[in-house]
């Protein structure tokens, strides 16, 4: 495992609003073909550090390096400068805010807490716009559809994508009209289109059923096969973080609490405080 | 299976758009302008015209879903730039009375002289599309800090640029080129194309218009429908997720914000060429509105609503109410109730019943060929099945 090269490495994030730190000075990695997880309390700051990552916000200190390049860079300057609260002040000094979409050219994708899909479109328009990033064409060959064979081969790819992931049957469905589960389900293949390197689920079982929640820790098992991606997730069914993250990163506000395996956090006393106690108690 | 079916219907609406355009070419043969049916041809030609600027406002305000206000701006552009260099020697002194005119040019007579009759078409085409180019220029100089802003702060940033441009061509200072706040006139205009073969004398004066506006709206529907007009309702449905998923905003925006502001200023050109006159002052907001009324009357996000909406809207306002203004209407003759202004207040009336019960337009965000379309999906479901 440990051979294997670094996929993305998030180094002393900082991410500060005002005078709340939402993230403290957070460090973790993840290795090409892992699943990880991040978990921790509500409010613990797990979205906010995805957020960071994917390019929506910038963080107020620290780096994020992707696939062997530095793609975020920040430090506190500017009015930030004064009211920094985080650690590391002076480690960094480059500025590098990309926008979401320039990461995810670069092999980010992720899906959101809340669906996100687009309303008014079928779910087979919902993976093929995610093409669009992949495109060679300009506007006046789209324009004047000289940019054929792509247009075939981009839908060609698309119905084999919703096919992989089952969705081939109800391509021509609004996506809106679909159950909630497909609806996470065609988040994932969505994100898949901009055939990235790394996945980012948020919260991929939020509002489940626990079968749901078994298919779709299996699905996810699948795609890391099938698409060689690795991923980084956000979860609160434990039966799924448990059953396919090879390690887990827990927060607890805004820190990094532990590391380290799924057996190694569930014997961790810091997160058991902090986060699993209740569920022990449940079983015992 | 799909290719084919997308390539036949492709084939039905084309040949279609051409027995329509060979329809208005046989209108302008058969009705004169002074004919009872001659309100037809101007319907045709406003008609036209207003359907590109509904449809060009939709590809902003509808597709992509950026609300802006600033069409009239992008048309006073375009009717400007082509009034001005389609302008014959000849009048220029007439027309710029009080100044000395700074153009000295006219790009058609320019070239009518080496090439003819056909000069003088292709002079115009490169004066329309010069139209298209100016206002697409400013809309990018003006997209770069406007763009940034979302929903009603970008109608509102947009509606004020529109009465910056009109207040500025009306300025004295510019008379040598803008003829200041009196219009400008004796261009090359729709009234006066004719085609001459073997002796016979056809009118063009309706066809070129409705051409005009069908190839740019083809040319619209094109985008709307290929991977950029996909990423335009990406961004539309949800921003957030559209940029998650790769598509760059600000070009995006841009690409639909210029573009649209392209075949507004064409639109501009060929109301120009229609009317025989530019004048900043017919470029008020309220055209704005009357334009973004069609659209919503039409349906925000269909093309086919669009043309609908501005061809019902510019039929009922300048043909079939007239009658309400005149004093005599459907055979009643009432001149104290249908005097002036009349027309208005039913038209008003019209609009507000559409608006309550068809809250989304006449054909919503579906398509014409949609409606028939869907009789035959049935019995294909129960095939399959």
């Amino acid at each position: 495992m440990s051979e294997r090269k670094t996929m993305l490495q998030v180094e002393n994030v900082t991410m500060q609003f005002g005078g709340v730190v939402a993230v403290n000075d957070l460090s973790m990695e993840v290795r090409e073909g892992e699943i990880v997880a991040i978990i921790g309390p509500n409010g613990a700051g797990k979205t906010t550090a995805f957020n960071v990552i994917t390019g929506v916000y910038a963080p107020t200190n620290g780096r994020v390096n992707f696939d062997g390049n530095c793609v975020v860079e920040n430090y506190p300057h500017g009015k930030m400068k004064k009211n920094y609260l985080g650690e590391h002040a002076g480690l960094y000094s480059h500025v590098k805010e990309p926008t979401p979409d320039e990461l995810t050219g670069l092999g980010m994708a992720r899906t959101f807490q809340n669906i996100r899909l687009w309303k008014s479109m079928t779910v087979f328009d919902n993976v093929l716009v995610a093409k669009h990033l992949k495109r060679s064409s300009n506007l006046f060959s789209a324009t004047f559809r000289s940019n054929r064979a792509e247009e075939a081969r981009q839908r060609k790819e698309t119905l084999e994508l919703l096919e992989i992931v089952g969705l081939a049957d109800v391509k021509d469905e609004l996506a809106t009209s679909l159950p909630y589960g497909k609806q996470r389900r065609l988040e994932i293949a969505r994100a898949l289109a901009t055939q990235p390197k790394l996945l980012l689920l948020d919260e991929p079982a939020a509002g489940m059923n626990p079968q749901e929640t078994q298919e779709l820790t299996q699905f996810i098992g699948q795609i890391r096969k099938d698409f060689g991606v690795t991923i980084l997730l956000i979860e609160h069914h434990m039966d799924l973080v448990m059953d396919i993250s090879d390690r887990i990163y827990v927060l607890d506000f805004g820190r990094l609490i532990a590391q380290g395996t799924p057996a190694e956090v569930q014997k961790n006393e810091k997160v058991i405080d902090a986060y699993l106690g209740v569920v022990d108690d449940a079983e015992n | 299976m799909i290719e084919t079916k997308n390539r036949k219907s492709a084939w039905i609406a084309f040949l279609s758009v051409l027995c329509f355009l060979a329809l208005v070419f046989g209108l302008d043969q058969l009705i004169k302008p002074t004919d009872k049916l001659g309100m037809l041809l101007i319907v045709l030609q406003k008609g036209s015209v207003y359907a590109l600027a509904a449809v060009s406002m939709n590809l902003l305000n509808g597709y992509t879903g950026l609300f802006s206000l600033g069409h009239a701006g992008f048309m006073l552009l375009g009717a400007y730039t082509y009034a001005i260099f389609t302008i014959p020697d000849k009048n220029r002194d007439a027309v710029y009375q009080y100044f000395d005119a700074a153009i000295r040019f006219s790009i058609p007579e320019q070239l009518s002289k080496s090439m003819g009759g056909f000069g003088t078409a292709l002079g115009i085409l490169i004066a329309l599309l010069l139209a298209g180019l100016v206002a697409a220029v400013l809309a990018w100089l003006i997209g770069l800090p406007v763009l940034r802003l979302k929903s009603d702060y970008l109608a509102i940033a947009t509606l004020g640029f529109a009465e910056i441009i009109r207040a500025v061509f009306q300025w004295s200072k510019l008379g040598p080129v803008t003829n200041g706040s009196n219009l400008l006139k004796n261009f090359a205009r729709a009234s006066k194309f004719k085609l001459e073969i073997a002796g016979m004398k056809l009118s063009l004066s309706t066809f070129v218009p409705v051409l005009i506006a069908t190839v740019s709206i083809t040319l619209i529907v094109l985008l709307v429908n290929s991977t950029y007009g996909r990423a335009f309702k990406a961004i539309r449905d949800d921003e957030v997720a559209a940029e998650a998923m790769g598509i760059n905003l600000a070009r995006h925006k841009m690409i639909a914000f210029v573009t649209s502001s392209f075949f507004a200023g064409i639109a501009g050109a060929t109301l120009a060429m229609v009317l025989s006159i530019a004048q900043a002052n017919n470029f008020k907001s309220a055209m704005t509105y009357e334009i973004l009324l069609m659209v919503v009357l039409g349906g925000i996000g269909s093309i086919t609503g669009s043309v609908i909406g501005s061809l019902l809207f510019v039929a009922a306002s300048e043909w079939w109410l007239r009658g309400l203004d005149s004093g005599k209407f459907l055979g009643i003759e009432a001149p104290t109730v249908f005097r002036n202004g009349f027309r208005l207040v039913v038209f008003s009336v019209i609009i507000m019943i559409v608006v309550l019960f068809f809250r989304k337009g006449i054909m919503g965000e579906k398509e014409l060929p949609d409606l028939f379309r869907k009789k035959k999906k049935a019995p294909e479901k129960g095939e399959q099945s």
